[in-house]
């Protein structure tokens, strides 16, 4: 009865979504059926369809949970779009200057880089580069509030603005390669690169960028669901978001568990750079997120903060935004905006049901 | 240094600030009656996106029509002001979604108010590739058709600054106004004297997507001429913070938003401006000043102001 309940709210938020969503697309004059059809129709039908659904959903997991830890702390954590943007170039930045890149500066080569470590070494760098940037750039919403009691909404939106800034100048005035009309670093050390999937099972083709970074995504998962549950920490962290006031009466700080859970929910969202950077691209681009770190809000909520709930909603998620491409491509009128418009239904309607279903 | 200050800045001042105080005077309304309003920028959208599709269709209309030489003047202000009743239409039905949610349903209201800003940004991007083939933006408008400037100040911005009496009156001097804050501070009580709290909180909110819609539409139809995605660009949450700023006050909230709309003000000048090498700022840094000194000026004043005391927490009547 009670995983019944669990669920409830989220299918009726998705059921609620199709509903709304299919009225707006026959205003617009396209066939609702048809244009689901194609939304939810193009993930499943061979090996390339799956892995190109799953390389969507692994940053996907990452914000998800990221968004997730931060809410079972009271905490709505909008930033993860910054914090996946700040981690994806210092990871990137950590690519290139110790994985050994020679850049072709109008014909001259040039080394850009510190030192070549092996793939041994610099891999891990590179991951913990992202989950330490990602935290970092976490932890600043976390101690304006504990400090100051300043909103982590409006601070992160801010975060978001300036994090996007930021990278963008140290790319395009240091790190791009001179003359590349796309605003992106130069590629990091091939030592650096990650392995695709590809690789493991025959008949996936080589292109399809989902890596290993979806395995990191679901020990993630597993990681996550110990912490908040199985742990001493885990339980402090959510005492303070089911009660603050009680669990500072118990002896707990929620001070020091807003810092503690902006800076894991950072870190999470800056594990997205692993699928990026080390897996996909091979870069920093700057125009990479398709602003995934505000997905993780509607996966978060659509899983009910639980990462069992994450990874099902992210999948969710992912066979949508695969099938936005088709939906562009092969409806009248439609776009893949529609995906965006779904979402906020979801979102809407979770948040409205949320009291219903405690009950 | 100094020539970045000038008159031409004060101007640009009164410009930045205008959709600020719009939203930060919308928010104090559904704020005071103790609903969060973090779905400003979505309002905002709301009526941005609807006052640009409404002002240029009215165009369009109006060059297939022939009309007679008694209104044919008037044509291009009927676009222009049309735009922006469409417009804050558009943010009071979609501030009643945002209530119904908050009020009826109880939805924790800053996730809900992040429903509505996501839905501002997915909306009006499916609208606008149905109706001009262009995801994200609409068509550019012609300069007479803008909402007019007078003696160098958009009619809005006028509108604007005239409000923050009009506000301050109707909070402080009105029963509307009372009751209002009654219901922000302690619902149960105001209840208790014959106030029906989730009617005022209704009103309340949809007032603010009235004027949130009426800043959003000076900046598709009057700062600038289309509507392009996401084009608050955080003004919304820059309206917030202001408000916090101004302790929930609307005198205050005017000099608050003046503030911001000068940091964001500054940025034309210094974008321009040459370093003693010869170089200009990097764009990205002229960029983040409003965002940057947002999150300073939060940290400085939020202890020191004092939020409505019911703001966040949904009313149930005692049975």
């Amino acid at each position: 009865m009670k995983i019944l309940r669990e669920i409830l709210s989220p299918l009726v938020a998705v059921i609620a979504a199709f509903v709304v969503g299919g009225i707006i697309v026959a205003l617009i004059g396209d066939n609702p059926f048809a244009t689901f059809g194609l939304l939810v129709g193009n993930s499943f039908g061979s090996l390339r369809d799956v892995g190109y659904m799953l390389f969507y959903a692994t940053p996907l997991i990452f914000t998800g949970l990221a968004v997730a830890v931060a809410f079972r702390c009271g905490l709505l954590n909008i930033g993860a779009e910054g914090q996946l943007y700040v981690a994806a170039f210092a990871t990137a930045w950590v690519g290139i200057k110790f994985g050994g890149t020679i850049v072709n500066v109008f014909g001259k080569e040039e080394n850009w880089s510190w030192m070549s470590l092996p793939a041994i070494l610099l891999v891990p760098l590179c991951i913990l580069t992202a989950i330490v940037a990602g935290g970092i750039w976490g932890a600043i919403p976390g101690i304006l509030k504990a400090k100051f009691g300043s909103h982590e909404v409006i601070n992160t939106i801010m975060l978001n603005f300036i994090a996007i800034a930021l990278v963008s100048y140290f790319t395009q005035y240091y790190y791009k390669v001179p003359g590349d009309a796309i605003l992106q670093t130069a590629p990091i050390g091939e030592a650096a690169h990650i392995p695709r999937i590809s690789q493991f099972i025959p008949g996936m083709p080589d292109f399809v960028p989902l890596s290993v970074a979806f395995l990191l995504a679901i020990l993630m998962c597993v990681l996550v669901y110990i912490f908040l549950w199985k742990t001493k920490w885990g339980y402090e962290l959510r005492a303070v978001g089911e009660n603050a006031s009680a669990a500072e009466y118990g002896g707990i700080s929620p001070k020091k568990q807003i810092i503690i859970a902006m800076t894991i929910s950072g870190g999470l969202a800056g594990m997205v750079a692993v699928g990026e950077v080390l897996g996909n691209r091979y870069l920093y681009y700057h125009d990479f997120s398709g602003e995934v770190g505000f997905l993780g809000i509607a996966v978060a909520l659509l899983g009910r903060n639980h990462p069992l709930g994450v990874f099902i909603a992210a999948l969710f998620f992912a066979i949508l935004l695969r099938g936005g491409i088709f939906v562009d491509a092969f409806t009248e009128y439609v776009s893949k905006d529609l995906v965006e418009v779904l979402q906020a239904v979801v979102i809407l309607f979770v948040a409205s049901l949320q009291r219903l279903s405690k009950k | 240094m100094l020539e970045i200050f000038s008159i031409a800045l004060i101007f640009a001042t009164i410009r930045s600030a205008t959709p600020l105080i719009f939203a930060a005077l919308g928010g104090m309304f559904s704020e005071r009656s103790g609903v969060i309003n973090i779905a400003l920028e979505g309002l905002m959208l709301a009526g941005a996106f609807t006052a640009a599709v409404t002002t240029y269709e009215l165009y369009e209309l109006q060059t297939k029509l022939d009309l007679p030489p008694s209104i044919a003047p008037f044509a291009p202000s009927i676009a222009a002001f049309g735009g922006l009743i469409a417009g804050v239409i558009a943010g009071a039905v979609l501030a009643f979604v945002y209530a119904i949610a908050c009020i009826k349903f109880e939805a924790d209201q800053v996730v809900a108010g992040f429903g509505i800003n996501i839905l501002m940004l997915g909306l009006p991007a499916l609208l606008s590739s149905k109706l001009y083939d262009s995801a994200g933006s609409t068509q550019q408008i012609k300069k007479a058709y803008l909402l007019p400037d007078l003696l160098g100040i958009n009619v809005a911005s006028f509108l604007a600054f005239l409000l923050v009496p009009i506000c301050w009156y109707v909070l402080y001097k009105t029963p509307f106004g009372l009751r209002l804050r009654a219901v922000g501070e302690n619902p149960a009580a105001a209840d208790a004297a014959g106030v029906g709290v989730l009617k005022l909180r209704y009103t309340a909110v949809v007032l603010s997507g009235v004027l949130a819609a009426a800043g959003g539409a000076y900046l598709s139809i009057g700062q600038s001429s289309l509507f392009t995605r996401g084009m608050t660009a955080g003004r919304g949450f820059i309206a917030l913070a202001a408000l916090i700023l101004a302790k929930w006050r609307p005198i205050q909230v005017l000099l608050a938003c003046l503030f911001f709309g000068f940091t964001e003000a500054l940025t034309i000048p210094l974008s321009n401006y040459r370093l003693a090498s010869g170089e200009t700022i990097p764009v990205q840094f002229v960029q983040i000043i409003p965002y940057v000194l947002t999150i300073i000026v939060l940290a400085g004043f939020v202890g020191l102001s004092r939020a409505p005391k019911a703001l966040g927490v949904p009313y149930r009547k005692e049975k």
